[in-house]
């Protein structure tokens, strides 16, 4: 029977204890008189059954009761205080928003699984030239063919090649990114058409018919979503090439900016060359194999390739990456610290919440002295406080999640493209979990502090609501304000570090001169266009007309502008030295027509320009930048010297600047310029000057019909695209930098009106607290003077507080972002002085207002009113 | 925790919980303690219903709360009292939101009698 009391005892724990200290009693009570009622263990058992039974519904409806209550008596509380609730609720969104919105990038590049099946065995398999710098390189395709043909680790394995067509025969003659990818890349990769068919090996057959996949986004521009477009055909590069399939709008690879996909085809001739880094290759490992065990046949097999091709293969290994979690280290980073700052931001919207329920409990101390009195016990008062909280948390969380979803889509610029991520990152269900979560959380976290303290036990009538809670409190609120102070601090000290970062990056020489200068793409479809006899005319008259035009001082043309075209790089060999395969130095390789180092504004230090004379029938001969000479022979003058290069040897006949050909923040290989016209017919196709540069004394903008006009004169069928500035491509390279110096400065904005709120929040109610002592001090004798800078003094004293802990704080986290920052130390003074003298600024911003009060309070009064 | 000032109209707590009216009307003939309404809702119904604790507790503090019922201020003589127990009353209001839903069964009854649904009177 004992024990049957007690089993009863503990279901009536499922009541919330209100309603237990009320029935329980006598609950228990019919139910022990039941339990003796009933005949037998059968019965007892079924007894006991039923009380669960009833136990459970109830309990739960008698829970919902409460919170019905609640949530009512809530609502009227905050409806009576209108100004509190909705600078509770605008504190909650901001903090909640800003968290959403971060994590909702962070999800997608970081935490998300790839969106393809079993995303970990997925790898891409580079060559390993360590000895020059390179662990990642490209693979050639003779390299690509003997690792397919000898590995037995991969299910499959398949090989990339981005590039840009041009698409005639739907509409207008466009330029358009292609994913050149051998039959087995999709398939690998676990990818399905939309509509139609993928890649069979019959389309990568050297001669077969040429097909195309569409990438949604061209689908729809380019073919209006017509399904028909099914067996259309269209003309790429001057092939004529179907339409076979079109993918899902979420499938994007190997980048985002790819808009179609054809099958990349060999022929013998592209096996001969084994240093054509050229390949991007993937490969899905067997099941049961791990990456190590790939590795270790891989380096077998790099040692068996490098024994059998000494020269080309020299010390050259294999380097595989998974393809899953393979976000660059900087994207990762700056991520993390995104996030970082949203939590930051999202702990001073909690401590600010806190701070102000906290205010409001202290004030509405007498009501619940009052309620507890009336019988209302401790648990019942605290789930009506944190239903309040709770209800606060989730309007602003819905608010927040409002904002963020405006806000992610501008987030999408930190995404790099590199990454096979499609789509625009957006608020979906997974983030409203996260948000939901986070709210609950936040509103549990603001909430739990106040209503403790609110009702902190049976003292509450007892104490003076003026004196003891009011100061606890008063502690209470001046901790959460360093708090605030301390992560606005760290939170402007990290995002003025990234704003130095881009101020000097801006302050960096590209190496050319931006003023003036238009740029455009006109991409010469091969094979037609193989031949020198049938390339150079087109130069020749599109540069002769272009420089025609009045106003224009320059005009040339080259194989790639810098910062567009990251690639295209060679080792060097030096006459007398170690061969070319194993030179440890390289290069970037780009042909150049005469007039185009004038157009960029590349200042020539030694020797001569590259000239019309330089043709096929004189020697060999090369344009090389500073650094090129410098490193190559010390101290010598470079002029007339020799090196192996891109298949010849070539004499040095003028030294121009330095450009930074990767851009602005990474250090660049040595530049060589070789004439256009020693090309040759057949070779290297790929690197035919494609980017025309046109210098102008009038604005560039205006040159552009006259220019289409000329191209479209010299060939109709050659598309005119990426009409640029200069200046643009400048701007474009460092425009991620300033995405992320937007989104901290953003962060740190908020948190500074935030803390600036809460240091407000706090000396308004510390003044209204001790009106009665700035009335005495009044009354004797104290000047408006000393009552002021008593306010502000408390208000800059807990900002000193926090500017030293955020100084910390902010420096820990410079050093955390060193790889981020560029041209400045994680521990710049003028930085952290900066961020120091904003947050006292702000500290004393906001003690004003109290401070005015204290000023203009009436000592009578404020004596009289205790 | 109960603000309303005037007490609200019988409708509008209509239509009454099985259970609520069961309490309200072993409540009308006297004051009665948890367990007694429990017994006296079975001798009612010849056994038919049996009122569970979990009913009838949560049945009865909704019903405090809507002002059906209150509790006893006065004890009966002390030999007869149980300490745990609590005697409740129907209120004015409790009686007159009995009426309205007898009123509104009975009304029920008779539309589904023109239906063909119910028994005519005996």
């Amino acid at each position: 029977m004992l024990h049957s009391n007690s089993f009863y005892r503990l279901l009536l724990r499922l009541y919330p204890s209100s309603f237990r200290s009320e029935y329980g009693a006598e609950m228990l009570a019919i139910f022990a008189a039941s339990m003796e009622a009933a005949r037998g263990r059968v019965g007892r058992v079924a007894l006991a059954l039923r009380a669960v039974a009833d136990v459970a519904p109830n309990a739960l409806r008698a829970h919902l009761d409460v919170l019905r209550q609640d949530v009512r008596y809530s609502a009227r509380a905050l409806r009576r205080s209108p100004g509190f609730a909705a600078t509770a609720i605008a504190v909650a969104a901001l903090g909640i928003g800003a968290t959403t919105a971060a994590y909702s990038v962070l999800d997608r590049v970081l935490l998300r699984p790839l969106p393809f099946p079993e995303p970990q065995r997925l790898v891409r398999v580079w060559e390993d030239q360590t000895f020059r710098g390179y662990r990642e390189l490209e693979v050639s395709p003779p390299n690509y063919r003997d690792y397919k043909a000898m590995s037995r680790s991969f299910g499959a394995m398949g090989a990339v090649m981005s590039v840009s067509l041009n698409l005639t025969g739907a509409g207008e003659p466009r330029r358009i990114d292609v994913s050149g990818v051998t039959s087995e890349v999709l398939d690998l990769l676990g990818a399905r058409p939309a509509l139609g068919r993928l890649f069979s090996t019959t389309d990568d057959r050297d001669g077969a018919p040429g097909t195309l996949v569409l990438s949604h986004a061209l689908w729809m521009s380019r073919f209006g979503g017509d399904p028909s477009v099914l067996g259309k055909s269209v003309r790429l590069n001057d092939e004529p090439t179907t339409v076979i399939g079109v993918m899902p709008p979420e499938f994007s690879f190997p980048k985002r900016t790819v808009e179609a996909w054809a099958p990349m085809r060999f022929s013998e001739s592209d096996f001969q060359e084994r240093t054509n880094f050229s390949l991007q290759v993937y490969a899905r490992l067997r099941p049961g194999v791990s990456l190590d065990a790939a590795r270790a046949e891989m380096n077998g097999i790099a040692a068996r390739l490098e024994r059998a091709y000494p020269k080309d293969n020299a010390k050259t290994g294999v380097t595989l990456t998974p393809l899953q979690g393979n976000v660059p280290a900087q994207s990762r980073l700056l991520l993390t610290a995104l996030f970082a700052a949203a939590l930051g931001l999202l702990l001073i919207a909690c401590t600010n919440l806190a701070s102000l329920l906290l205010a409001r409990a202290v004030a509405r101390r007498s009501e619940f002295a009052v309620r507890a009195a009336l019988g209302a016990g401790r648990e019942r008062l605290l789930r009506q406080l944190l239903t309040e909280s709770l209800l606060l948390a989730f309007a602003g969380g819905a608010l927040g999640v409002a904002l963020a979803a405006v806000a992610v889509p501008l987030a999408g610029r930190l995404i790099p493209e590199s990454l096979p991520v499609g789509g625009q990152p957006g608020v979906d269900l997974h983030v409203l979990l996260f948000a939901g979560a986070l709210t609950a959380l936040t509103g549990l976290a603001f909430g739990v502090v106040p209503a403790l303290r609110a009702c902190g036990g049976s003292e509450g009538l007892r104490e003076s609501v003026r004196s003891g809670a009011g100061r606890s409190a008063g502690r209470m609120r001046a901790a959460f304000v360093v708090a605030q102070v301390t992560a606005s601090v760290a939170l402007l000290g990290a995002c003025g570090l990234l704003v130095r970062t881009l101020w000097s990056l801006q302050k960096v020489d590209p190496g050319f001169r931006t003023e003036g200068v238009l740029t455009l793409g006109t991409d010469l479809p091969m094979p037609r266009y193989l031949k020198g006899a049938v390339r150079d005319p087109f130069y020749d008259r599109v540069l002769s007309e272009a420089r025609a035009i009045p106003g224009v001082t320059a005009a040339g043309y080259i194989s790639f502008l810098p910062m567009t075209m990251r690639g295209g790089i060679w080792p060097i060999g030096l006459a007398g030295k170690a061969s070319e395969a194993e030179s440890s130095r390289t290069a970037s390789l780009r042909f150049a027509t005469p007039g185009l180092f004038e157009a960029l504004g590349v200042p020539l230090r030694a020797g001569r320009l590259l000239a019309d004379g330089d043709t096929l029938a004189s020697p060999y001969v090369a344009v090389v930048s500073e650094s090129f000479g410098r490193e190559a022979w010390p101290g010598e003058n470079p002029i007339g010297k020799h090196f192996f290069f891109a298949f010849e040897e070539r004499t040095i006949v003028g030294v121009v600047g330095d450009v930074r050909v990767r851009g602005l923040e990474r250090r660049s290989e040595p530049q060589v310029y070789l004439p256009h016209r020693q090309m040759g017919d057949d070779r290297l196709p790929w690197f035919a000057p494609k980017h025309l540069v046109v210098r102008a004394s009038v604005a560039p903008a205006t040159l552009v019909p006259a220019l289409r006009d000329i191209i479209q004169r010299a060939d109709p069928q050659i598309p005119v695209s990426d009409v640029r500035m200069l200046s643009e491509i400048v701007h474009e390279d460092i425009a991620p930098r300033r995405a992320q110096a937007r989104a901290l400065a953003a962060f740190a904005g908020a948190a500074l009106i935030l803390a600036g709120i809460g240091i407000h929040g706090l000396l308004a109610f510390s003044v209204s607290q001790r009106e009665r002592e700035i009335g005495v001090r009044v009354a004797l004798g104290a000047q408006p003077r000393d009552i002021l800078s008593m306010v502000v003094q408390h208000g800059v004293r807990l900002a000193a507080a926090g500017v030293v802990l955020g100084g910390l704080l902010a420096y820990g986290a410079g050093r955390a972002m060193t790889s981020l920052l560029v041209g400045i130390s994680p521990a710049d003074p003028a930085t952290f002085a900066t961020a120091a003298g904003i947050a006292v600024a702000m500290a004393v911003a906001g003690s004003l207002l109290p401070a005015r009060r204290a000023v203009t309070l009436d000592p009578v009064r404020a004596i009289r009113a205790e | 925790m109960h603000e309303e000032n005037a007490p609200p109209a019988p409708e509008t707590l209509l239509p009454l919980p099985e259970a609520a009216l069961y309490i309200l009307m072993s409540l009308s003939d006297e004051d009665r303690h948890g367990y007694a309404v429990i017994q006296d809702v079975a001798a009612r119904t010849r056994g038919e219903v049996r009122l569970s604790p979990g009913t009838l507790y949560r049945s009865i503090q909704r019903m405090l709360e809507q002002g059906l019922i209150v509790e006893k201020r006065e004890r009966p003589a002390p030999e007869e009292d149980d300490e745990r127990r609590r005697y409740y009353r129907i209120t004015p209001l409790g009686t007159a939101v009995a009426r309205a839903e007898a009123r509104r069964l009975a009304e029920l009854v008779r539309l589904a009698r023109a239906s063909g649904l119910a028994p005519q009177k005996a």
